[in-house]
């Protein structure tokens, strides 16, 4: 009698709190969604795609947006710290993590270096795995055969990227080359200022091989062989693409992007906020979004997702310093 | 490919596609005049409306957001001196002083005719080449650009006659030390931001654009307003001139645009260029061809000078289509942005897209030549009224220019920092234009600068730190010797005139 008494309870609290989770995700009524860049780039799509969803799927009542551009999204990262907005939600990816190593100086005044310590993670929503590709009618079939050419002569392999010195480009291939037991800081890496510029430079002779991200490749999937991608296993989006890790390197990395709240955010709202963030991702709608934009659903709410980020910290300021970047 | 002309026909010609590239041209013309919205931004936005389209109907849509803008951005720059779109920058070199000059109308239609002729010539070089142009995308290599890049510097020659040498000179180096500004692009290290987080992307070159064009316009006309030839000038903007192009501007016309056309399409399809840099190329080069009575009139109202950019600039947006059609490289942010939506519609871009959806690809072409003409229509008929706004007093017209700049420059970045610092920009060019510095030189240097830096860099990195890439490659070596060339002859000609 004593123990279907407790049962009872246990099952009334717990229909309690069910309904009580769902009320405050219903009770959305507007999230502001601050992007640290313009219209038309990966910040701006994740947060006009996430809302877009949200709303659809009646998750969210309304949705709006702000761009804020400067210092690389160091100021809209300012301004959510400075003013502590409320219903308002940053979007961020890796480069907040590489930029924490490297160097933050600056965005607030008074203080040194800032990281993704300062706002509040709520959850990453999606990611981007890194690839090497090669040109079509490349010699190299595969990374190992890469990696035999490079350690013959280093200077026989250029490695082409989208980005700067230090960038996220630049450790994925520079994480793979160190996985494979060479010295990533003696693997020449040739910046461009796109990705598909760096493709460009590729397809054109200039580089061996180029290392970015799996979805700057998907345009030019008919001119280049992927030899190898960052994810633990193969991608539905590219089954041909085979991963670094069944090729013997265990190497992961996956560009993040995610959502942080303000310095102060409850932790009930930051949980509602995780919640229906990954709710949606399980409508419809969201993958109505996913699908025509090509992102991968990689949820991570909260505490995950700190220890995430802590994890990414700790190999990006190993890999960064061998590289000599900081 | 007369197959493919008939696949592209019956897929453009339907009811919904001339719709779309009516809308497209329209709306494009309309960003392409505001000062600050890019057709890039436009298109995102409108990415989300396309989804439920054909992806043949979308990419339509776009592209003809993508060329209106084109087209219409030189309407501002001819009249306002605030060129609307990147691209037609070098349009105001010469459009602007024509259309002080009385010929406002003039101006217009000879940049509504060479971009329609730019625009339609180029339609027809991707009809018959597109397949073997793709080789010409890839033959580029960073020490190709670099030479390229030094090749436009030439264009300076044009603003710097007269005992301008070296205030023109002056110029390339403020241009470049503003290029300069930020985060240098290989290596991560920020330059002259003065621990500034707002300067670490760089200065834009539309904030640059505004500060030193529309803004310090505006600025010197409010000085110089008790100027008596200003207000004289101003009777005689209240005649808007013919639109009629005569018989010898039609002549120079004939001569300019195919050549024009060329190299603004070519330029167009590297992908490491694009339609501003083909249009100051085409600008530059079309000033070593002509006679030395026109060169005269460089930079102060000449037919060909205006015409020539004019064509490039549309060519050259046909011709980026290449790179992003047949390989799935994108050459500028508009087609990023327009690559990321092909992708959305499940499309593959390549060369097996002739195969795939040719549909897609031949629809596009056929779409361009609609799209020229409804552009012509569109905007030929307009262009008295359009240019009516340079009949507005300069009381109610200046505020207006004032009014566009800052929040044309501020719904690009939303960021007040920026306008403080196109102001800051603005005196500054106020002072240099009232001590006869010239603004062009400037933007020419900032432009190609930033990426000569880039491709210079980036060549010795590739070389391993040995300068032998000047001479390696044939086409690099060409480039250089043709700069070289045309360096000479003016040093030549110079001289013979001093004796």
């Amino acid at each position: 009698m004593k123990n279907l008494k407790k049962i009872v309870s246990v099952l009334f609290s717990a229909i309690l709190l069910f309904s009580a989770t769902t009320t405050s995700s219903v009770a959305h009524e507007k999230l502001h969604f601050v992007i640290g860049g313009g219209a038309g780039g990966g910040w701006d799509g994740t947060a006009r795609g996430t809302g877009e969803a949200l709303t659809k799927a009646g998750l969210l009542k309304s949705a709006s947006f702000e761009n804020m551009s400067g210092g690389g999204g160091g100021k809209a990262l300012a301004y959510m710290i400075n003013t502590k907005p409320a219903n308002t939600i940053l979007v961020q990816s890796t480069p907040l993590v590489l930029r924490s190593i490297t160097r933050h100086e600056g965005y607030v005044k008074g203080t040194g270096t800032l990281s993704y310590k300062d706002v509040v993670p709520i959850a990453g929503v999606i990611g981007d795995y890194g690839a090497i590709a090669v040109a079509k009618n490349s010699p190299y079939k595969n990374f190992k055969d890469v990696v035999e050419a490079y350690k013959k002569d280093p200077s026989s392999v250029k490695m082409a990227g989208g980005s700067v010195r230090g960038s996220m480009d630049h450790l994925i291939g520079a994480l793979a080359f160190q996985a494979a037991g060479a010295d990533p800081n003696a693997v020449q890496y040739i910046p461009y200022d796109a990705g598909g510029k760096a493709l460009a430079g590729l397809l054109s002779g200039e580089t061996q091989i180029i290392s970015t991200g799996l979805g700057e490749l998907m345009g030019a999937r008919d001119q280049v062989t992927i030899i190898g991608i960052t994810a633990p296993s193969r991608v539905s989006d590219a089954p041909d693409a085979p991963t670094l890790k069944e090729q013997g390197y265990d190497v992961q990395f996956v560009n993040w992007r995610g959502f942080f709240g303000p310095p102060g955010m409850s932790d009930s709202e930051r949980s509602a906020l995780a919640k229906i963030l990954g709710d949606v991702q399980k409508t419809p709608e969201w993958e109505a979004v996913r699908a025509r934009n090509a992102w991968v659903n990689i949820y991570n709410p909260e505490g995950k997702f700190v220890e995430f980020l802590e994890k990414q910290t700790e190999e990006m300021t190993a890999l960064m310093k061998k590289l000599g970047v900081i | 490919m007369i197959e493919g002309i008939l696949i592209g026909l019956t897929t453009a010609l339907t009811i919904q596609n001339i719709l779309m590239v009516m809308v497209g041209c329209f709306f494009g013309t309309i960003i392409g005049m505001l000062p600050g919205l890019g057709p890039m931004t436009a298109i995102a936005l409108m990415i989300p409306i396309t989804y439920g389209f054909e992806p043949a109907t979308g990419l339509i849509l776009m592209a003809g957001v993508y060329y209106g803008a084109v087209f219409g951005g030189s309407t501002s720059s001819i009249l306002l001196n605030a060129p609307g779109v990147p691209g037609t920058v070098a349009t105001s070199f010469d459009g602007y002083p024509m259309a002080q000059q009385g010929k406002a109308g003039k101006a217009l239609a000879i940049a509504a005719w060479s971009s329609f002729a730019g625009g339609t010539l180029s339609a027809i070089y991707l009809l018959f080449m597109a397949p073997s142009l793709s080789k010409v995308s890839l033959s580029f290599r960073s020490p190709d650009y670099f030479a390229l890049m030094i090749l436009g510097l030439t264009a300076i020659a044009a603003f710097s006659s007269k005992g301008q040498f070296l205030k023109a000179m002056m110029m390339v180096v403020l241009g470049l030390m503003l290029a300069s500004v930020g985060q240098d692009s290989l290596s991560d290290i920020t330059r002259y931001t003065f621990n500034n987080m707002n300067l670490t992307d760089g200065i834009s070159f539309v904030l640059v654009v505004m500060a030193t064009f529309a803004m310090s316009e505006a600025l010197t006309i409010i000085l110089k307003r008790n100027d008596p030839t200003s207000a004289a000038k101003q009777v005689s903007l209240t005649e808007l001139g013919s639109i009629k192009i005569n018989k010898e501007e039609r002549t120079k016309m004939y001569k300019t645009i195919p050549r024009s056309s060329v190299i603004g399409f070519l330029i167009g399809v590297l992908p490491g260029a694009g339609a501003t840099i083909a249009s100051f190329l085409a600008y530059g080069m079309e000033r070593n061809v002509v006679n030395d009575q026109e060169k005269e009139k460089f930079g102060k109202g000449s037919v060909n000078g205006l015409s020539a950019p004019e064509t490039a600039n549309n060519a050259a947006c046909s011709g980026s289509f290449v790179p992003m059609l047949t390989l799935g490289i994108p050459g500028s942010g508009t087609t990023a942005v327009m690559l990321g939506a092909l992708l959305g519609f499940g499309v593959q871009p390549g060369p097996r897209l002739y195969m795939t959806n040719p549909e897609i690809f031949w629809s596009i072409i056929m779409s361009m030549y609609i799209g020229m003409v409804i552009l012509l229509i569109l905007n030929l008929p307009l262009i008295p009224y359009i240019a009516r706004i340079l009949a507005v007093p300069k009381n109610y017209l200046i505020p207006l220019i004032l009014f566009f700049s800052v929040t044309g420059i501020y719904v690009m970045s939303f960021n007040n920092f920026d306008i403080y610092l196109m102001i800051g920009i603005a005196v500054v060019a106020t002072y240099l234009r009232l001590y006869d510095f010239p603004m062009p030189p400037l933007i020419l240097a900032f432009v190609l600068g930033g990426l000569m830096e880039e491709n210079l860099r980036r060549s010795l990195l590739l070389s391993n730190g040995s300068w032998e890439f000047l001479w390696d490659r044939t086409l690099t070596a060409c480039i250089l010797a043709t700069t070289i060339l045309i360096v000479v002859w003016h040093i030549y000609k110079t001289f013979k005139k001093k004796n």
